[in-house]
């Protein structure tokens, strides 16, 4: 059954395991961020959507998966709140879904080329498929 | 000493002479690395999911096969090194993922953490030390101008990795003093490269390893140094600075050892 947007925002509450209320949105992490160019929406954001429920817009957004899980912004958060897991949760709460993954299959072979090292195409597996 | 070492997926393959260098180096600094026995790949990234058990195993095996043989887990590929430590802090603290696991595994003594993971520089500085590897050097690389890239995940989250100061690092740089060179410190040392994007997003790729690569020349490098394959490929193939030549770290300590 397809979830509403509160159920959503838990959903990725839950893969969290995270409580985004402990943000103080001071954006340390934005600041950080080495993607935050890429983003529409940037890391101190994902949080207060997830926190308030609105994450329609978020999953929609190609912002999630411009993360490069530099871990920059878990490092300088002064409150712990961990926004890489945020944003992880999200993608999780996107490709766990059947025929959601964000990288197929057939899309992966003209991507590689002969110097590629295994460890990205393991490593883009496990962040863009299940 | 003896380590049961992890060389991982890449090492085997694309990275081999991160791995080649890195055992004739520590024959001749005294340490033995006993590959761990049917290893398996550790997924490359560490799961951020609260409730992501399954593809933390492959860790925990070779953490319980190294505790089996008493040994310390060596690790020498920078993701590699980011998992295994990453989820052994899991079995230590994380009573969920613990329990998870040792059900899954059925060992006759549950796991809980005890290995100790250390990555080959951490070996370097910790046990054989700066001091006695300078000793050691026979073929000094005398003034040239070494660039040490962290990247990330060799350093953060500091809380688990412990690796070193994680805004203003310096084991890298004190490994190329050691060897008779000199360090280049520059602003991009321990920022992404781009990392996995490589595949994905290669524009994005581009941008984050030439930003890294452009900074270090500009500060005067006349080499990088790095210890993850993936910082190797992004900063050579995607760095966008033909002469600016990538070494793994182990390449040069071989070299100054005299066993390249």
């Amino acid at each position: 059954m397809e979830k509403n947007e509160k159920e959503l925002a838990q959903l990725i509450q839950e893969i969290s395991g995270l409580n985004p209320k402990k943000c103080m949105k001071c954006g340390k992490c934005s600041g950080a961020c080495p993607a935050f160019h890429e983003m529409e929406y940037h890391p101190h954001q994902f949080v207060d959507m997830v926190d308030r429920g609105d994450v329609n817009r978020l999953l929609e957004s190609k912002s999630i998966w411009m993360c490069l899980t530099c871990f920059a912004c878990v490092e300088r958060c002064p409150r712990d709140v961990k926004p890489a897991n945020f944003i992880e949760a999200a993608r999780l709460a996107l490709i766990r879904q059947q025929g959601c993954n964000h990288l197929k299959d057939e899309a992966v072979p003209p991507l590689l080329d002969e110097e590629m090292p295994q460890q990205a195409i393991v490593s883009a597996y496990r962040k863009f498929k299940k | 000493m003896v380590y049961s070492y992890f060389p991982g997926c890449t090492l085997k393959n694309k990275a081999s002479d991160l791995d080649l260098y890195a055992r004739k180096s520590a024959e001749v600094l005294g340490i033995t690395m006993e590959e761990i026995e049917e290893w398996q790949c550790c997924g490359g990234v560490y799961p951020l999911g609260a409730n992501e058990t399954a593809p933390k195993l492959a860790s925990v095996r070779a953490l319980v096969a190294a505790k089996e043989k008493g040994q310390d887990l060596l690790t020498l590929c920078s993701a590699c090194h980011h998992v295994l430590k990453r989820v052994n802090n899991d079995m230590a603290e994380n009573e969920n993922i613990r329990t998870k696991a040792n059900n899954y595994m059925q060992l006759e003594v549950p796991y809980a953490g005890e290995t100790k993971v250390v990555h080959y520089l951490e070996m370097l500085r910790d046990v054989v030390g700066f001091d006695q590897l300078k000793a050691k050097v026979v073929n000094p690389l005398k003034g040239t101008k070494i660039a040490a890239y962290y990247g990330c995940l060799l350093l953060r989250p500091s809380k688990v990795l412990g690796f070193d100061n994680p805004e203003n690092p310096k084991i890298m740089e004190d490994f190329i003093k050691a060897i008779g060179a000199e360090p280049v410190i520059y602003p991009y040392r321990n920022e992404c490269c781009g990392g996995y994007m490589a595949m994905e997003n290669k524009e994005l790729a581009k941008k984050k390893s030439s930003t890294v690569l452009q900074s270090a020349k500009e500060n005067g490098a006349e080499c990088v140094i790095t210890a993850c394959p993936l910082c190797m490929y992004n900063l050579k193939v995607n760095g966008g600075v033909d002469d600016l030549p990538v070494y793994y770290f182990t390449e040069l300590l071989a070299q100054a050892l005299g066993v390249k």
